[in-house]
């Protein structure tokens, strides 16, 4: 395994050169984002990068494409699922497997090959389930497409959600293969907490719905005239865990229904709000659902709305409430803060294909709109877009993204294609801000091809990148102003076996002497908690921590000495450091009481 | 080994400009498995096995359908143009924005789709030429009446005319659909699925249009 790295210094006059592979230079005035006017290149671009660093790379395997993604969407990186030491890339070629043990080190362990895009993953214990919807999927994985044409019925066709048993992660077999009516674009696993063994898949089509000649009982017909249509819905999957073999479509739920009416196409009608608004698509699909099992909730955002949907049966999903925005284009992802109090929705406006990032695209288009989730209803409360300007050669629009588990902040990193990777915090929902970010410059200076960041993901104290043509990125995040050494030592705590972004897991962090301090640092920022306040605080907990068996007891009563003043602090503090006095005095309760 | 990898961070400045070059591992140790259907085997593929390119290539009936969509597109822009001075109707101004801008970056799409392909890019006015014409396209003589037209009945012939140039878009993915091996490389299918579903929804906007002005 050969590898080199090349850095170049910076300039602290805030004029900067950097030189890359082959000595290109460039110079940035002052006070310019760096990240615009990166040089291009597939493997040589230039990269800019704040408050994270790029710890490893990986490029895409043999078979799969190069980096210049001139072979196009056929051989696209999409989404990541994780499981213990395994990191799962899918991609519309097939998946590979990857060995992220030491993340640092990560290395290709294997390489399937099974075309049909999107190719999205999830991972369940030993299940490995795959998106499928395109019209060269075939029932065998086979890659030399489907013979005939694309509206002859074929039995070779597979469009829908493979199922792969990977108890050997070394030889993944194929165990199930779910046909649906438009494919699955892509896919989200819903545990059943009443019974555990079975697991539900929610498919997500957006693909034009195919004859029943060729899977009986599916029809594209008008939904005020049919309403056995396979647009207004989304596939509900049974799979018994036991018995794979078995997974069958349980439901179709209407969740666009009128709640009045019943009418199955309830929701937004397609096209403009008014003048100077944007076109959003018509609601006839989901794009995506996050869904948040332990809170008995799932977000969609289903194309002309963002919906909330109450899963606790998961069966038959009922929406809650349903929120429409002038801004919107195309409802496309969601994400849930970990409290379950907020909602932010992507908007991929042209796609994820074209340039949405440009000076002249607006900052409201192509964004994350943020709302606040009260008595089961979101109230908007701000947009968020990459607050660095790309070229009419990077594809850039929001993407996909997850939180990164910092106690006491809510914080996302998050995929802009070729626009990078950003990190923000959106604790204060109608202030989201930037913290870190990594960014290359275009493929090519003169060519618009896909490629950039599908998702990126925090998993485990690090940050994966699934890039469309260039490979596999890992990051770590530094400490600085906008987050402290404390913070993400705290995020890294939380340890999870296996992870999917769209099903999304609820993190708690252990009462131990770094959560408290993260909380500490954070109430120091706001300046809510005094220099001097802090400073006490943090002695006292570090007596506590060295403290010997003799006396710990004196330690600890000095420490809880601290905290009623600090609890009443906490009452007239802004409701988030509120909640972050009361975690911490929480926490510093916990550890003392060990 | 430790940290060979690591990319030098300037906390103090706003920036670091770096590049890690990674040879990549040695692909003949990394397994390549080849699924079966449900039910069937997996079998670890040999060096000599291994597919160079997983992916479905594109079809001479694919090319020519993207050959032939860019000069239909063309068209679609030059009626925008038109329109651009010759209507008194905001929401006709919009609908032709919405169509020259869809229509120009689909261009751009079309053209870097065969460039890549190595196949060859008809001239935007190759649809001028005799036997350049698609259908649902406008002859000359249509042309023309439009270039002349003003008013309402400027925007009735623009929107009967956009019908059913958006129609014949329709008829053009049809005949894609209906080609044997066409559609099954992943952008040609995405672009084919996407015009067919965006053009019908203008259709009908524009249907709805047309009955306004008939008023």
């Amino acid at each position: 395994m050969k590898k080199q790295s090349i850095w170049i210094g910076c300039v602290v006059a805030g004029l900067f050169v950097w030189a890359a592979e082959g000595g290109a230079q460039q110079v940035q005035q002052p006070g310019q984002d760096p990240r615009v006017g990166l040089k291009a290149g597939a493997t040589d671009a230039g990269v800019a990068a704040r408050n994270m660093e790029l710890v490893a790379t990986l490029p895409k395997p043999p078979g799969f494409g190069d980096a210049t993604g001139t072979g196009g969407l056929a051989f696209a990186n999409s989404d990541i699922a994780f499981k213990g030491g395994n990191m799962f890339i899918g991609g519309f070629a097939g998946f590979n497997f990857y060995d992220i043990e030491d993340p640092r080190k990560i290395r290709l362990r294997t390489s399937v090959p099974c075309p049909g895009g999107q190719g999205d993953l999830s991972v369940f214990g030993n299940l490995l389930f795959m998106s499928v919807e395109q019209g060269n999927g075939r029932v065998d994985c086979g890659t030399q497409g489907v013979t005939g044409a694309p509206n002859a019925p074929s039995p070779e066709r597979f469009r829908g959600v493979r199922i792969f048993d990977i108890s050997d992660i070394n030889k993944p077999v194929q165990v199930a293969a779910v046909q649906t009516c438009r494919g699955s674009h892509t896919h989200s696993l819903v545990p059943n907490p009443k019974d555990p063994s079975m697991i539900y898949v929610y498919g997500s089509g957006t693909g034009g719905v195919r004859s029943d000649k060729e899977l009986e009982g599916c029809s594209s017909g008008d939904p005020n005239a049919d309403p056995n249509t396979a647009l207004f819905s989304i596939d509900v999957i049974a799979v018994p865990i036991k018995n794979p073999a078995a997974a069958k479509i349980v439901s179709r739920p209407r969740i666009f229904a009128d709640t009045q009416t019943g009418a199955i196409a309830g929701l937004w009608p397609g096209g403009a709000h008014g003048e100077g608004t944007q076109r959003t698509s018509t609601t006839n699909q989901c794009h995506d659902i996050t869904v948040y099992p332990e809170l008995g909730l799932a977000a969609g955002a289903c194309s002309g709305n963002g919906i909330l949907l109450d899963i606790s049966d998961p069966v038959n999903p009922k929406r809650l409430s349903e929120v429409s925005d002038i801004n919107f284009a195309y409802w496309h992802s969601a994400t849930f803060n970990n409290d379950g109090t907020k909602v932010i929705f992507t908007d991929e406006w042209g796609g994820g294909t074209s340039p949405r990032c440009r000076e002249t695209d607006l900052p409201s288009w192509g964004a994350n709109a943020i709302f606040e989730i009260r008595d089961k209803k979101m109230i908007f409360r701000s947009y968020y877009k990459l607050p660095a300007a790309q070229t009419d050669f990077e594809n850039c629009v929001a993407h996909n993204g997850s939180l990164i588990p910092v106690p006491g902040r809510d914080i996302k990193a998050q995929a802009w294609y070729q626009g990078g990777v950003s990190v923000f915090d959106f604790t204060d929902a109608t202030r989201p801000v930037e913290i870190a970010f990594f960014d290359r410059g275009p493929v090519f200076a003169d060519k618009l091809v896909t490629a950039g960041y599908w998702s990126t993901y925090w998993y485990n104290g690090f940050i994966y990148g699934s890039e469309i043509a260039r490979g596999v990125d890992v990051f770590e995040l530094k400490p600085s102003e906008f987050l402290s050494a404390n913070e993400i030592a705290a995020a890294k705590l939380v340890q999870m076996n296996e992870f999917n972004a769209q099903s999304q897991p609820k993190m708690s962090w252990p009462q131990v002497p770094v959560v408290a301090r993260a909380y500490m640092d954070q109430l120091t920022r706001s300046k809510s908690l005094k220099p001097e306040q802090a400073t006490a605080l943090n002695d006292a907990l570090t007596a506590v921590e060295r403290a010997n068996a003799a006396d710990r007891a004196a330690a600890v009563a000095a420490l809880d000495a601290l905290l009623p003043a600090l609890e009443k602090q906490g009452g007239s503090a802004n409701p988030i450091d509120a909640a972050r006095y009361r975690a911490m005095v929480a926490t510093l309760r916990g550890f003392a009481a060990k | 080994m430790k940290r060979t990898n690591r990319v030098n961070v300037c906390l103090a400045t706003t920036v670091i400009a770096a590049v890690v070059v990674f040879s990549g591992q040695a692909s003949a140790q990394v397994p390549v498995v080849q699924p079966g259907a449900p039910g069937k085997p997996s079998r670890e593929l040999s060096e000599s096995e291994r597919p160079k390119a997983v992916a479905s290539k594109h079809s001479p009936a694919d090319t020519k359908f993207m050959q032939g969509m860019i000069g239909h597109h063309a068209q679609a822009v030059e009626m925008v143009d038109l329109l651009k001075t010759r209507t008194k109707r905001e929401d006709m101004r919009m609908l032709g924005m919405r169509i020259e801008v869809s229509q120009n970056d689909e261009i751009k799409m079309m053209r870097l789709w065969l460039q890549n392909r190595g196949e060859s890019i008809p001239s935007e006015h190759a649809h001028h030429l005799p036997g350049g014409t698609m259908p649902g396209m406008l002859t000359p003589e249509e042309m023309e009446k439009l270039r002349v037209a003003k008013g309402a009945e400027f925007d009735r012939l623009f929107l009967q005319g956009m019908i059913r140039h958006h129609g014949g878009a329709l008829t053009m993915v049809q005949e894609l659909m209906s080609s044997p091996g066409a559609m099954q490389e992943a952008e040609i299918h995405d672009f084919a699925t996407h015009v067919d579903a965006d053009q019908r929804m203008e259709i009908l906007r524009m249907n709805t249009m047309l009955k306004g002005i008939k008023k």
